[in-house]
């Protein structure tokens, strides 16, 4: 059964209080961080790509996003005439709410979460996959094939990723013995990136996919289908699907921030500081990702998964639950050796095996 | 039970991301699988060739730079080399030597964007698309230096070029040409490995030798396909034949063969300006024509190597001032025509880099 704590809480007000002050923090710090977001991720794919990136708009450009929002605020909202105009309207709405509900059981630091779910993981699993019905609506209403195409390689892409995701969760859960997030990040000691480095990949990886980010973008690729799912959206509508994809790409290293680097675990700075910054260190990952790698094909997305992060996310499950059974008492330094040097020698193992071929479909 | 599905066709284009250009596919889709393809260009249609019989032969110079404009200087070397051809026209050895300077560069300048392209059509999020604009700048910048312009160059005249070479200019090419083996490499390096780019690239939009030579193919696709022949070898223009350098080619005809194929004749073209700078002779570059010039009656046809294949100019005079007749042969509208046989059967993402990697421009397609 679900179980709130909230004498546990870091301020001990009145629990009414608390969900309201704190549902409002968490949404000003999400939209605060996705303006951050849109102005990074602009600025250092510029600075990859040899360029400035946006510098006019305020000091540092670091007004650009809000001239955005104003720009596509004022644009014309298009509806097309044959789409399903209450699945057009519904879709951003129902894309967009399950990534700030995400939040509530993220610890921003020691305690300080919305709700402490002794489920929490399995929360963010369940709910992370509803945004998927959010684009598979907008593909569907927008009657439009290249939306159509989108929503459909979207689900596809999710329903093979959620599996390796998922399987690379529970080595971390295994080790912390626990579901709630925030146990989660107090059961660190050593960050887990350390003593679970392919789970770290694996779930890296499937959150690529996940989010829709380079080389996993093929729900919007824009080379081969426009925009994909959300090419009729224009105006206030576009903007929700825009937010909602930073703020994707927030919730999902934020998630990584905190299964694997410790949460808001760090020396000196204040722990909300720490969480801030490690947020923003995965960020920059997924941005290097998306600046330097070419985009995969559908049906090699799909090997992908099946082919290789399964296998491995299996083989990473089994590892860890020797690892939890039978060497509970090993030094950690072992671990992370031993570990380290598992990873390293089934990747190359497994790749020798699985190699991405370009063959034609037979027909 | 088996579910009940139905083909459908999409339109890829005129106005498509990836396209480059105006180019239009009606691509008929079994999922994400292509079943048929049909062309359809012409919406960047000028009507080049017909304008140009309106206009003197000079004035056509710089209409021809309109049609490929990526490689403005290989258009106007096609076409004054067909008209000196009409009109026995003599060019002084300086001027040959500083036309084939112009048409290496432009080729590297083409090349450049082909390869960079590609990958954008691959999804890699513009980067390496920007990073050969960098270095495509530097040459850029070396033809403003010899014509004032960027794009346009409006540089060939009949009986040589407009100017000589500043300066500055050959130090400046020298220590352009010094610095970009090195920068190739690093780019291939950058690519060629990349596990990403080798699944999406080999073994997709195959042209089998046969089927190159039937369409008459021409340029680094054809050279892909396994077939050594390169204009510049085959039938030596200007003073190329003075030259040692390579005809790279592939085997396999898939768009990574075209890539590397690219990739290998910017080290050729590098190669070629080196030995064009030491060989450059002083002089005129410039023979008078007349001003109001009237080649004699009769016909001629010029081809060259222009970077995206052969292209020809034919030229009837009936000996006025305007042509009487001005047929282009584009090397890449004939290049598209095996377009269909290379994408049928495959995904819609490998249509787009197979279509890229023919590396088309809508301005000589359409003309």
């Amino acid at each position: 059964m679900m179980q709130f704590a909230p004498q546990e809480l870091l301020w001990s007000g009145n629990f009414w209080l608390h969900l309201l002050l704190f549902a409002g923090m968490i949404i000003t710090f999400i939209l605060l961080m996705v303006m951050f977001f849109i102005w990074y991720e602009r600025r250092l794919i510029g600075r990859f790509q040899v360029r400035l990136g946006p510098n006019r708009a305020g000091p540092f450009g670091l007004l650009q996003p809000v001239a955005d929002v104003l720009k596509i605020l004022t644009k014309e909202d298009i509806v097309p005439s044959k789409g399903d105009k209450i699945v057009f309207w519904l879709a951003p709405i129902i894309a967009l709410a399950p990534v700030f509900m995400m939040f509530a059981v993220i610890p921003l630091q020691g305690n300080a979460l919305l709700v402490d779910l002794n489920i929490g993981i399995l929360y963010i699993i369940a709910v992370s996959s509803v945004a998927s019905i959010g684009i598979f609506m907008a593909g569907w209403g927008s009657y439009n094939k290249y939306s159509l195409i989108g929503a459909m390689r979207d689900v596809a892409q999710l329903i093979s990723y959620e599996i390796p995701l998922v399987l690379s969760i529970v080595g971390v859960v295994l080790i912390a013995g626990s579901l709630s997030l925030n146990d989660i990040v107090e059961a660190q000691t050593v960050p887990f990136i350390l003593l679970q480095p392919l789970g770290f990949l694996i779930f890296f990886i499937g959150s690529l996919a996940e989010i829709n980010r380079t080389p996993f973008d093929l729900v919007e690729a824009d080379s081969e289908i426009v925009a994909g799912y959300n090419i009729e959206y224009s105006g206030m509508k576009f903007a929700t699907f825009f937010l909602m994809e930073y703020a994707e790409a927030l919730t999902s290293s934020a998630i990584i921030t905190t299964l694997f680097l410790g949460g808001w675990k760090g020396p000196f700075l204040p722990p909300f500081l720490w969480f801030i910054i490690k947020v923003i260190a995965v960020f920059s990952l997924i941005v290097w990702v998306r600046s330097t790698i070419p985009r995969f094909r559908i049906d090699q997305v799909m090997a992908f998964a099946w082919k290789f992060l399964l296998p491995l996310a299996l083989i990473n499950l089994l590892l860890t639950s020797m690892q939890v059974v039978f060497f509970q008492e090993a030094s950690s330094l072992v671990i992370i050796i031993s570990s380290l040097v598992i990873m390293a020698a089934l990747i190359l193992i497994w790749s020798k095996f699985f190699r991405l071929g370009g063959n034609s479909t037979g027909l | 039970m088996a579910l009940k599905t139905e083909l459908f066709v999409i339109n890829l284009g005129p106005l498509h991301p990836s396209t480059h250009g105006v180019f239009r596919m009606l691509a008929t889709m079994d999922g994400e699988v292509i079943v048929e393809l049909e062309p359809v260009f012409g919406y960047l249609h000028r009507g080049i060739e017909k304008l140009a019989e309106n206009r003197t032969y000079k004035q056509n110079i710089p209409f021809t730079d309109r049609m490929d404009y990526i490689a403005s200087m290989s258009n106007e070397l096609s076409y004054v080399m067909a008209v000196e051809k009409l009109a026995g026209i003599q060019v002084p050895e300086r001027a040959e030597y500083l036309r084939v300077i112009m048409a290496e560069l432009q080729r590297i300048a083409s090349h450049l964007i082909a390869v960079g392209s590609l990958a954008n059509d691959l999804g890699a999020f513009q980067t390496p698309f920007l990073y050969m604009f960098r270095e495509r700048e530097r040459i850029l910048d070396l033809f403003d230096m010899v014509c004032g312009q960027r794009l346009l160059y409006n540089y060939m005249r009949f009986g040589g070029v407009s100017h000589d070479i500043p300066d500055e200019f050959l130090p400046a090419l020298k220590k352009l040409l010094k610095h970009f083996p090195g920068f190739i490499a690093e780019y291939d390096q950058l690519l060629a490995d990349n596990e990403i780019l080798l699944a999406r690239t080999k073994g997709i939009g195959v042209l089998p030798k046969k089927l190159a030579i039937s369409s008459s193919a021409s340029g680094p696709v054809l050279r892909a396909s396994g077939v050594k022949w390169d204009i510049r070898k085959a039938d030596p223009y200007s003073v190329y034949d003075r030259f040692d350098f390579d005809i790279p080619t592939g085997s396999a005809g898939d768009c990574y063969d075209r890539y590397r194929v690219r990739i290998a004749e910017m080290y050729q073209s590098i190669r070629i300006l080196n030995q064009a700078i030491e060989q450059l002779p002083s002089g005129n570059v410039l023979n008078k024509v007349p001003l109001r010039f009237r080649p004699p009656v009769g016909e001629a046809f010029a081809h060259i190597e222009a970077p995206k294949g052969e292209l020809g100019f034919y030229i009837v005079s009936d000996g006025s001032e305007k042509p009487y007749r001005f047929h282009v042969r584009s090397s890449i509208l004939i290049n598209l025509t095996a377009l269909r046989d290379m994408i049928i059967g495959w995904k819609l993402a490998d249509a787009i880099v197979t279509f890229g990697s023919i590396d088309i421009c809508l301005g000589e397609v359409d003309r």
